[in-house]
């Protein structure tokens, strides 16, 4: 049980002559509260697709509670507990809130595919997705297309979708990304008080909300991890403020 | 709206609602009304069921096709081979035809699933192409360009013989298109009808929730040209002959913009459509023998300019 919640040894990613993962060693403890953080092209966003198995590495391993998924498609390591979250909002947009929040409960619990009840039948399913929009606060909108809500409530729906898979491990790509800073204190907020089970990655620009939310903090560039440590150490440590911390103060 | 007022109206979405029998009051009417025009009726009917087969892959999976003429002239030839062969009992044709396009589809749809888009619609071309090439060099059984001679259609039940008013084909129709309808609507109602929307509104999303997408899209593509078959085979028992127009890419086109005229991915669109092209057609090339297809063709325009979302997208909006 000592085994991290999601490890990656030795991942390797190239497009052609562009390397985006570079022998990345990544270690997520179980319940930690993480964060990748880089400045753009870094490779951050790509890690999460390798991760999830969006992408198929060139080399190296991908373990998951310990186990081996490097071959396994994206569907099989979800249902592993390996979830994300987009950072370009990737919803069912003509579809509601609770449809967007029920389609993937019924995947979780392997009724998705039947063809012989109507869904509707599924109450159970459905009263679940209904709890967790009331868990963050979208009841009222239940039954609106997702395409017809505030940004920042599209974001959170996102986090409602990634919730209802019961994450072990959640890979949460900019989850504040785009939202104004009156809403984002809300997205927060709710990931603050995620279940302290779940391995939290939080790839994330918003120095204020890393430092919030993360114990740990990973820094990326150029497809090669620079430096790892808790909070404290990465802010002090001159050779980040120069490529990151530093560049994003000047800019 | 009260929380349980939500989980209510979502939970009772299959519920069947008073507007859905208007389609089958109408075509009960229509037998009475105009008894002249049965024979017609009869193929508006195996029609429509062609375009709902449409409507399941495209509207609901979102899986643009421009060769679902294949599994229309797959069900057709079987159902046509059969009757010219000494099999003329039509309600086993009927399956027949159902399970040779299904078996099609779901071979094709192994190989022409694997792309999205552009590329998919173009092998769905390649693949109609091919069927209908290999129709036509074995024209040994399928009478080849000039078609499939010699059908003999036995009674239906063996009791009601097709008559050449198109009383007994209109009925046919109307019950085979109205057990297909139930079946499919009780499809899209069920969970795999749910996540084909998913597939279709955002496949990405779909493969991070860990539906198995591939697997989806090879059964409703399958499960679509089975229906597709059976609509060939209706209208090819109730003609009682078969040609390579069947497999066309034109019957493919022609079957997208009639579900398109009446509304895609809300299972009525091919409901109001069909008929509207169908009427519209035989009414125009009355009127004008030479041009009519530019008449087909304004209305197009004019669906699209005027109507984005069919003749059912124009309800939507008004009910708003």
């Amino acid at each position: 049980m000592n085994s991290p919640a999601l490890e990656t040894l030795g991942l390797q990613k190239s497009f052609g002559a562009l390397t985006v993962a570079n022998a990345v060693d990544f270690r997520l403890d179980r319940g930690a509260r993480h964060a990748l953080i880089g400045p753009n092209g870094a490779g951050k966003t790509t890690f999460v697709e390798l991760v999830t198995g969006a992408l198929r590495p060139n080399a190296g391993q991908i373990r998951l509670g310990g186990v081996d998924v490097t071959q396994l498609v994206q569907a099989e390591r979800v249902k592993r507990g390996l979830v994300r979250t987009f950072q370009i909002t990737a919803l069912f947009c003509r579809l509601s809130i609770l449809e967007n929040v029920t389609l993937a409960i019924c995947e979780r619990q392997g009724i998705a595919g039947g063809l012989v009840r109507p869904s509707g039948h599924h109450r159970a399913a459905i009263e679940e997705a209904h709890a967790l929009l009331e868990r963050l606060g979208l009841e009222d909108e239940a039954l609106r297309p997702v395409n017809t809500l505030a940004y920042g409530r599209q974001r959170l729906v996102e986090i409602a979708v990634s919730l209802a898979l019961s994450p072990k491990v959640l890979l949460l790509d900019e989850p504040a990304a785009g939202v104004p800073s009156s809403e984002s204190g809300r997205i927060i907020e709710i990931i603050e008080r995620l279940p302290a089970d779940i391995a939290l990655l939080i790839i994330e620009h918003d120095m204020d909300l890393v430092f919030r939310l993360a114990q740990r903090i990973t820094v990326m560039v150029q497809g090669s991890i620079l430096v790892e440590g808790p909070p404290e150490t990465i802010a002090a440590d001159p050779e980040v403020r120069r490529v990151y911390l530093g560049e994003r103060a000047s800019a | 709206m009260t929380p349980i007022g939500a989980v209510d109206a979502f939970a009772g979405r299959h519920r069947y609602h008073l507007l859905e029998a208007l389609p089958w009051l109408a075509a009960v009417a229509t037998y009475f009304v105009f008894p002249d025009y049965l024979a017609l009726g009869a193929q508006i009917l195996a029609t429509i069921l062609f375009a709902l087969s449409a409507d399941l892959v495209l509207g609901y999976a979102g899986i643009v096709t421009l060769g679902h003429a294949a599994f229309f002239g797959a069900g057709a030839y079987m159902a046509g081979i059969l009757a010219a062969h000494g099999w003329g009992e039509p309600i086993t044709g009927l399956f027949a035809g159902a399970a040779a396009a299904a078996l099609l589809g779901f071979l094709s749809g192994l190989v022409v699933l694997r792309t999205t888009g552009l590329a998919l619609l173009m092998q769905t071309l390649v693949v109609a192409t091919m069927v209908a090439e290999a129709a036509n060099k074995a024209s040994f059984i399928t009478g080849g360009d000039d078609g499939l001679q010699g059908m003999v259609v036995w009674p239906v039940f063996g009791w009601f013989r097709f008559d050449l008013f198109g009383h007994t084909a209109y009925f046919y129709c109307l019950t085979v298109l109205f057990l297909c309808w139930l079946a499919a609507r009780h499809i899209v109602h069920s969970p795999f009808g749910r996540s084909l929307t998913g597939i279709r509104e955002n496949v990405r999303r779909m493969h991070a929730i860990g539906a198995p997408v591939a697997r989806r899209r090879l059964v409703i593509y399958t499960i679509s040209a089975g229906l597709a078959g059976i609509s060939g085979a209706l209208i090819a028992q109730t003609t009682q002959f078969v040609s390579l127009s069947f497999l066309s890419l034109e019957r493919s086109g022609t079957v997208l913009i009639m579900l398109i005229i009446g509304g895609v991915g809300q299972l009525y669109g091919a409901f109001i459509g069909v008929p509207l092209y169908m009427v519209a057609q035989n009414r125009f090339s009355e009127i004008d023998p030479v041009y009519w297809y530019f008449w087909i063709g304004l209305l197009m325009v004019v669906v699209v300019v005027f109507a984005r979302g069919g003749v059912l997208g124009l309800f939507d909006r008004f009910r708003r």
